[in-house]
């Protein structure tokens, strides 16, 4: 058995990954990053759009600081999300996009002078000043209050993965691809590293650690129409939840993006609203500035998927062979600003639908994006339950989104989070000893190797994978995708512990042999389909509407009995999750109010209780 | 009538004694809007569980699923069947070692990469975060980026003739990765920095101008502008050393 040791294992290389390890490779630790696909094609690096940061340098964003920063994204989460949390973040971003900048990022900048920008539709003109020429410009994003978004033309994920993966090679870290954790070691107190399958042989590894980090991105993956890559589908998520001590928090805090593309749900970015793109209906006539007349498209994620929904369901949606969908606009933009700065959404339009954005619409509609569930955290980034483990990114439920997450909050997150928590990783590795206990580690390889063989040799029955996990995605979509009310909550629990059911007894169809993939999918079903009784249960519970977590019945925002956060829990040997609560946040800087967008009633908390937890400036 | 599309498709898995490298044919209906990636994982899920290759965003962005299409290398992802007879060969890419079927290691080439080109920026300054960013020219920044495109498919490599007779031909990903570092002034590196790394057959004299890199391109990126500049930029420098010694 190959056995490999550091002081801190990151599992998932992406840039919520890489930046922890960064951070404490610089502080002279070892470090060791595992990803399944070479770091480079991790998912960040498909995030077109931008990273929040409060830097106030072009002319659109004069007047902007950390506080306005922090405004936007506790009143985006619904006021769900933790605010000291959100502080941090707010406070931290423009420091951290400076230090990309330092580390090679090519951050577009700021260039004096007139020119034109678009918003619903109309062209409007404005001036940047000389003094701030060559510093990081930002662009428009939802649900802002001042152009915040810093960007790469529209490669932003990709630039800044590139200039992170640099930044690793720079100090030495070892970063092995194509490597799988499929659980973790640990004693139900602390964790000590994690078994890993070689996703090249097939081989079983083992890696020890003092700390640990899940940094594996969402899991939109187990929903069928989703923009996540192929590989965002919960391993990390679910090597955690598996332990039985660690909790999945909010997992009925799922966003849908209004724009993946029909049929094949790759994302066009929000820059294409942003810039001034607009929805049309089936007759071709915008709508969106009927619902929301102030924001129109720029209204928050889940506000303009929602309108999106009701607009085709008042029957103005456009047939097509894949369902329903709405248009979307970018031909006022012009060829040169399509050409540049929405160059991606132009090639996907012309690789996967032939479509010329300059000349046609592009078909989109509602689909999920991002999960603002995760491995739940406290403000350092450790994870409840077990010692020695942490987590960061879209991985975690760190809660600085809340019930929704604003756009360009989670790219910048990533590297926000992972410097934030890096940190805080390096002060638990100064004080900190641990020992390897050998029969631990052979009985945690031991179970792996027996769910394996069981797997390969069908003992457990002849289940196939890949049919139960279209199972799990149909009862998801149909149950706890947009809207959400308590008989299709109902129904798709009782589905999905019949898939649960089944996933338990899946056979594999070939030998399993090397880097098979179908024996990945069989290694993950099962938490899958637990991770997705998560959110119907969670969601069922929740008697409110918050953020992207919308109740058809229950459409009021409940602060006097929902300003919490959900944790689920999967006791061993449990056919059910089981919820407990805690509060949002530990205090307020802003108390619960109107989020200014998205229409709705909100029933208050009671006003001493806020008032006693409100800060006092 | 929908066509039939008969799938040519390599098999070997190493990790299976058993194994014999051969080509295996599998039959699917085309349905509309079919990309390869549609079409592969319908085969994986329905006829053959066994079948390996790579595919991570299926949007074009990260590079995964590279592999030669009707003898071209390129992007499963992103290439429509409708585009293609309904005869389709589909084989790993080359040069790189093979780790099952259609997927290929890619990751421990460009890990290599990175390496030998020392991927990162070189400077002395260290970063302040009380102050404000250094600033750099907008046109600058746009052209940097536009070499950090390169989403390390592994297509130029596998189209490039020196790559498919020497081993250790750095290929135009490298040479574009260095072209990056050349013209970003945070870079303090000098030309005869990467002279010593570029300066030789297996680098920017090893080419052969045939332009299968940039034919085969999925970014489009300017490959070999940059092979051309790099050039020009090693040669003026060689001369510089002869008369040095």
């Amino acid at each position: 058995m190959q056995t490999y040791y550091s002081d801190l294992l990151v599992i998932g290389a992406g840039l919520a990954g890489e930046r922890v390890a960064v951070e404490a490779a610089q502080e002279g630790f070892d470090v060791t990053c595992l990803s399944i696909v070479p770091a480079r094609r991790s998912h960040s690096s498909a995030a077109q759009g931008g990273m929040q940061a409060a830097l106030g340098n072009c002319a659109k964003g004069e007047g902007d600081n950390v506080d306005v920063h922090f405004g936007d994204t506790v009143r985006g989460s619904d006021w769900g999300c933790d605010q000291e949390v959100a502080r941090l973040f707010a406070d931290a971003a423009p420091i951290e996009m400076r230090r990309l900048a330092h580390w090679g990022v090519p951050w577009n900048r700021v260039v004096p002078g007139k020119s034109f920008y678009f918003k619903g539709g109309e062209k409007f003109e404005k001036e940047e000043k000389e003094e701030k020429r060559g510093l990081i410009t930002a662009r428009s994003f939802g649900g802002t209050a001042k152009w915040r978004t810093c960007y790469t033309s529209d490669g932003t994920g990709h630039a800044v993965m590139c200039t992170m993966d640099n930044r690793c090679a720079e100090l030495g870290i070892d970063v092995f691809d194509r490597k799988e954790a499929i659980s973790l070691i640990h004693d139900g107190d602390k964790c000590t590293g994690a078994v890993v399958r070689c996703l090249r042989t097939g081989e079983l590894e083992v890696f020890l650690s003092k700390a640990t980090a899940i940094c594996t991105g969402g899991f939109g993956r187990i929903y069928k129409a989703t923009t996540n890559a192929v590989i965002c589908d919960g391993g990390g998520h679910i090597i955690a939840h598996d332990t039985g001590v660690v909790p999945i928090g909010n997992p009925e805090a799922i966003q849908f993006h209004p724009t993946g593309i029909v049929p094949t749900d790759i994302l066009v970015t929000e820059g294409c609203r942003g810039d001034g793109g607009t929805l049309l209906d089936v007759n071709e006539e915008r709508f969106m500035n009927i619902y929301e007349p102030e924001k129109a498209e720029l209204a928050s994620r889940d506000v303009v998927s929602r309108w999106m929904t009701h607009h085709m369901r008042e029957g103005k949606g456009v047939k097509s062979a894949y369902g329903e969908h709405l248009w979307l606009d970018i031909r006022h933009l012009g060829d040169k600003h399509i050409s540049t700065k929405l160059r991606e959404v132009d090639e996907i339009c012309h690789h996967f639908l032939n479509v010329d954005p300059r000349k046609q619409l592009i078909p989109v509609r509602p689909t999920q994006h991002y999960t603002m569930a995760g491995v739940r955290t406290n403000k350092d980034g450790a994870v409840y339950g077990l010692k020695g483990l942490f987590s960061a990114g879209e991985a975690a439920c760190w809660d600085m989104h809340g019930f929704n997450r604003l756009g360009g909050n989670s790219l910048a997150e990533t590297v926000v989070a992972g410097g934030i928590i890096g940190v805080k990783i390096v002060e638990f590795l100064k004080g900190y000893e641990t020992d390897f206990k050998t029969a631990l580690v052979a009985d945690a390889v031991k179970k792996q190797q027996d769910r394996i063989e069981n797997l390969r040799s069908g003992a457990n029955g002849k289940e196939n994978v890949y049919k139960v996990r279209e199972e799990m995605q149909d009862a998801l979509m149909e149950g706890c995708f947009v809207f959400r009310n308590d008989a299709g909550l109902k129904k798709c629990i009782d589905t999905l512990q019949g898939t649960l059911e089944k996933a338990r007894n899946v056979g594999l169809v070939s030998d399993g042999l090397g880097a098979n993939h179908e024996l990945a999918a069989a290694l993950k079903i099962e938490g899958q389909v637990k991770l997705g009784l998560c959110i119907a249960k969670a969601a069922l519970e929740r008697t409110e509407s918050r953020g992207s977590h919308n109740r058809e019945d229950y459409t009021a925002r409940d602060d006097q009995n929902w300003l919490n956060r959900t944790l689920a829990y999967w006791r061993e040997g449990a056919d059910m999750p089981e919820l407990q609560y805690e509060e949002a946040t530990p205090h307020y800087e802003i108390p619960p109010g109107d989020r200014g967008y998205g229409g709705g009633t909100i029933i208050e908390a009671d006003k001493a209780e806020i008032e006693a937890k409100t800060i006092k400036k | 009538m929908s066509r039939q599309l008969e799938f040519d498709i390599f098999r070997y898995n190493p990790q299976d004694k058993g194994s014999v490298p051969h080509m295996q044919t599998f039959v699917l209906d085309e349905t509309e809007n079919m990309t390869l990636f549609i079409a592969l994982n319908r085969l994986r899920e329905e006829q053959d569980p066994g079948l390996i290759f790579d595919f991570c965003c299926r949007a074009g962005i990260c590079g995964a699923c590279a592999m030669v299409v009707n003898g071209k290398p390129r992007l499963a992802c992103q290439t429509k069947t409708v585009d293609l007879p309904s005869q389709i060969t589909l084989l790993p890419l080359p040069v790189y070692q093979l780790i099952g079927d259609l997927s290929v290691d890619t990751g421990s080439w460009f890990r290599e990469m990175y390496q030998t080109t020392e991927s990162w920026i070189h400077t002395n300054k260290t970063f302040d975060p009380t102050a404000l960013e250094e600033r750099m020219e907008n046109e600058v920044a746009e052209q940097i980026y536009e070499l950090e495109r390169c989403i390390e498919c592994g297509c130029c490599v596998a189209a490039c003739g020196t790559a498919r007779l020497r081993d250790d031909f750095l290929g135009a990903a490298a040479l574009n990765r260095v072209a990056r570092f050349v013209v970003d002034p945070r870079d303090q590196r000098t030309d005869r920095d990467y002279f010593e790394v570029i300066g030789n057959d297996e680098g920017i004299f090893g080419c052969m101008g045939l332009l299968g890199c940039e034919d085969v391109c999925p970014k489009g990126l300017p490959l070999q502008n940059q092979l051309g500049f790099l050039r020009r930029k090693m040669g003026i420098t060689a001369i510089k050393e002869i008369f040095r010694k």
